[in-house]
């Protein structure tokens, strides 16, 4: 019998040679021999956009900065996760969000919990040097187990794929644009009266932050639980 | 349809308009009918029947003559045209055609605004009927078509291409018979071609102007391209704001289905293609490939990273050929003339000509059609006809949001996709906007933020947040509120933007920033060390009035 020859790529991740199948990201080989890439939107189970850009990385030969998380590694690539230019940049894409809504850990049901934060505290932030834009925004708490809070929401777009491709029901959507974009419930309805929302409560499990949080939870009381999403991806790749 | 029957059309139309002893042409696109052309064209009608000059006189409604500021134009088939036309002046219009011109109204056409420019997309645009196929067929229309689907396969067509040197005309320039042929090597159960005449530009009305005129000319490039790549079925994206092109494309499809000029078994071969419009809904980004694909597919408009490029993966997941409107209207005359007769004209590495928008604090404000190469100095002060009242001219901006301010300096470069990439600003579809000494640079940058941080989709959060934090940076400098430190951070937000975002529009956002910060830097300085407008447009007014 002829059997296909094993496709396999090698690469380099900062230096270190690593081995990966040509459907993967750089993000997931990375993982896998634990070297550690800054992501916000990415979450193994979702579909990836792309969008919270601080998985970005160099590319020996490219001008270009790549996004770790959709791009395929290459037969002899050359990959730097950090680097001073790498991580200046992802203080200040950081530092953005934290000027963009209002992020007061001190007050946060998911305070100690958080992945916004977390991250901020990986890479060193002390102070946001660009000047905060303390917006008005609201919270929701019409629905009878879950709060939404946009004080505290970075538009991951999270909550919105895991909705759409895993639980099927596509509640979550993003209205407006630019920086009025907003996450929303159906058509803007609230939250407590969607007809769409089966009251899974998986987006508020994949919510990198206290935007989305279960109702009687007080400050850092938020803990996220994310298991179900890897064996739901396992269960339905056994499934096909 | 046959090359004979094709033939045949052309011959009866000319046949048909050369019954008429005069013809009197009325510009009907939109800048024209925007100050009361139809009332000019009906009133010619309407006194071409009180005279019973019927058989002897034809009123035709064409497409733009380029010298928009003076509308509505009207020119006669001997040469004259004429501008700022009423329906008053219908009659002597009428008159002068068996006599001498109308010097009140004349337009002379032997000035450099007409004479310098070298016609290929505009060919027809004035001179045909956009709402008759007759009239596009009679001036050569869809020859071309019939050359390719009888004489040429389609690696011929592409090489054509090729050959011509043609490059992407909405903005970055990439060649395009290499996108044809990265399309047709794709392997893909369907394909697609898109015609991208989402045309957003501020100050940029060229594919519009190209659509209203002339739209025949857009759907023969998507065919001969359809043809070239394997694709049966094409759409063209265009933006809702652009009724009158809308509806001459719709009626343009219509027709050439009659024909059988679209559609299943084009003129008894086994090449079929048809073409919808897709209307944009007043988002910029989606001029941007890859939030256009996702808003033909009924999605938000969002770009998505690439690659894969559309070309592999583009709509519905099939390849995809997206070309800019100006580019599939360069197609036809390739084709008919040839690729070395196109590569002949402009320069090394940007071949042909190019439409541009002129806009702003110019004399002749207007659509122009020039080689490439031309100096910007040969645009602004010989074609455009130089700044008005006397003033001084201060920059030109190309290339819209994505583009940057060139100052006089650099008047005398040559416009080519290298030369303005490397003084800071782009190509770009092909706005130009001119400005005087009584523009201030920093107000300037501060519109284009503006018109970006409006316009960023949200996905990606440098450019999200980021064109939001210039914006407020250069509000508060143009308030005569900022400081060196807000310079400071300009300069590293614009740093940021331009090597994380996610797409062109977050990317080139900067750019007008940059380009100001590195021409105008004294501006910049006086705004926030001085507090003190040069131009006297900054700051609040009642400041400015007082003694210093």
């Amino acid at each position: 019998m002829n059997r296909p020859a094993a496709n396999i790529k090698t690469l380099k991740i900062d230096g270190r040679d690593v081995t990966a199948r040509p459907e993967e990201t750089i993000l997931e080989v990375a993982r896998q021999n634990n070297i550690f890439i800054p992501r916000l939107c990415e979450l193994k189970g979702l579909s990836t956009v792309g969008a919270c850009r601080l998985c970005l990385v160099e590319v020996k030969g490219s001008n270009r900065l790549l996004p770790a998380c959709v791009t395929r590694v290459e037969e002899g690539m050359e990959v730097t996760t950090s680097s001073e230019r790498l991580d200046g940049y992802r203080k200040a894409i950081l530092e953005l969000l934290f000027t963009e809504r209002n992020h007061i850990c001190s007050v946060c049901v998911s305070n100690a919990h958080c992945e916004l934060q977390s991250l901020a505290q990986k890479l060193g932030i002390t102070h946001v040097h660009f000047p905060y834009r303390y917006p008005v925004v609201a919270v929701d708490a019409s629905h009878e187990r879950f709060i939404v809070d946009h004080n505290r929401c970075i538009l991951c777009s999270r909550c919105v794929r895991v909705c759409e491709e895993i639980e099927g029901a596509h509640t979550w959507d993003i209205m407006g644009r630019g920086i009025d974009a907003l996450v929303i419930t159906d058509l803007n309805q609230p939250w407590g009266s969607s007809e769409s929302c089966t009251g899974c409560g998986k987006c508020v499990h994949v919510c990198p932050t206290g935007a989305l949080s279960e109702k009687g939870r007080s400050v850092a009381e938020m803990l996220k639980r994310r298991q179900f999403l890897p064996y739901l991806t396992l269960m339905r790749e056994d499934r096909e | 349809m046959t090359p004979e029957e094709l033939e045949q059309i052309s011959e009866s139309e000319h046949e048909a308009q050369g019954k008429f002893a005069h013809r009197v042409n009325v510009c009907v696109a939109a800048g024209c009918l925007s100050c009361q052309s139809q009332s000019v064209k009906d009133a010619l009608d309407k006194d071409i029947t009180r005279r019973g000059w019927e058989g002897r006189c034809q009123t035709k409604g064409v497409g733009c003559m380029g010298l928009c500021a003076e509308g509505p134009l009207v020119s006669t088939d001997n040469g004259t045209m004429y501008k700022g036309v009423t329906a008053a002046d219908a009659p002597e219009i009428l008159d002068s055609v068996e006599s001498s011109p109308i010097e009140r109204l004349l337009c002379p056409t032997d000035v450099p605004f007409f004479q310098r420019q070298k016609k290929i997309v505009l060919e027809n645009s004035g001179i045909i009927d956009a709402e008759r196929i007759e009239d596009y067929i009679g001036s050569l229309g869809y020859g071309a078509l019939i050359k390719v689907l009888t004489e040429m396969t389609p690696p011929e067509v592409i090489q054509e291409v090729v050959k011509s040197g043609l490059r992407g005309r909405g903005g970055a320039g990439y060649p395009t018979g290499l996108k044809w042929s990265t399309v047709a090597k794709a392997a893909g159960p369907a394909k697609f071609i898109i015609c991208n005449a989402d045309e957003g530009d501020p100050g940029a009305f060229m594919d519009r102007s190209v659509l209203e005129s002339d739209p025949h000319r857009v759907l023969e490039g998507m065919l001969i391209a359809a043809y070239a790549v394997g694709a049966s079925e094409g759409f063209i994206y265009v933006r809702a704001e652009y009724p009158l092109a809308i509806k001459r494309l719709r009626t343009a499809i219509r027709q050439a289905e009659r024909m059988g000029l679209l559609g299943t078994s084009i003129c008894g071969t086994r090449f079929s293609f048809r073409i919808d419009l897709r209307l944009g809904a007043g988002a910029f980004v989606c001029g941007e490939e890859t939030a256009l694909i996702a808003s033909v597919e009924g999605k938000r408009g969002t770009p998505r990273p690439r690659p894969p490029y559309p070309a592999q993966e583009g709509l519905f997941g099939e390849p995809t050929l997206i070309n800019n409107v100006e580019t599939f209207a360069n197609i036809s005359p390739i084709i008919r003339n040839g690729g070395d007769w196109y590569a002949k004209i402009g320069t090394e590495k940007s071949k042909g000509t190019k439409v541009f928008a002129l806009a702003g604090r110019v004399q002749n404000t207007g659509l122009v059609e020039v080689p490439m190469g031309v100096t910007l100095r040969e645009i602004v002060f010989e074609i455009g006809g130089g700044i008005p009242e006397g003033r001084k001219f201060k920059a030109v901006q190309t290339g819209g949001p994505s583009g940057g301010c060139l100052p006089a300096e650099l008047l005398d470069m040559p416009v080519d996709y290298e030369s303005l990439a490397r003084a800071g600003s782009i190509m770009g579809s092909g706005g130009m906007i001119v400005m005087d000494e009584s523009s201030c640079m920093v107000d300037v940058a501060k519109y284009f933020m503006d018109f970006c941080m409006t316009e960023s989709c949200g996905k990606c959060v440098p450019c999200r947040v980021g064109t939001y934090q210039m914006h407020r940076l250069l509000e508060s400098i143009t308030q005569l509120e900022g400081t060196p430190k807000d310079v400071a951070l300009l300069t590293e937000l614009c740093d940021l933007l331009k090597n994380t975002s996610l797409c062109g529009l977050g990317q080139s956002a900067p750019n007008p920033v940059i380009s100001t910060m590195r021409s105008f830097a004294d501006e910049y300085k006086a705004h926030v060390e001085e507090r003190r407008c040069p131009a006297g447009v900054c700051g609040n007014h009642r400041n400015s009035e007082e003694p210093a």
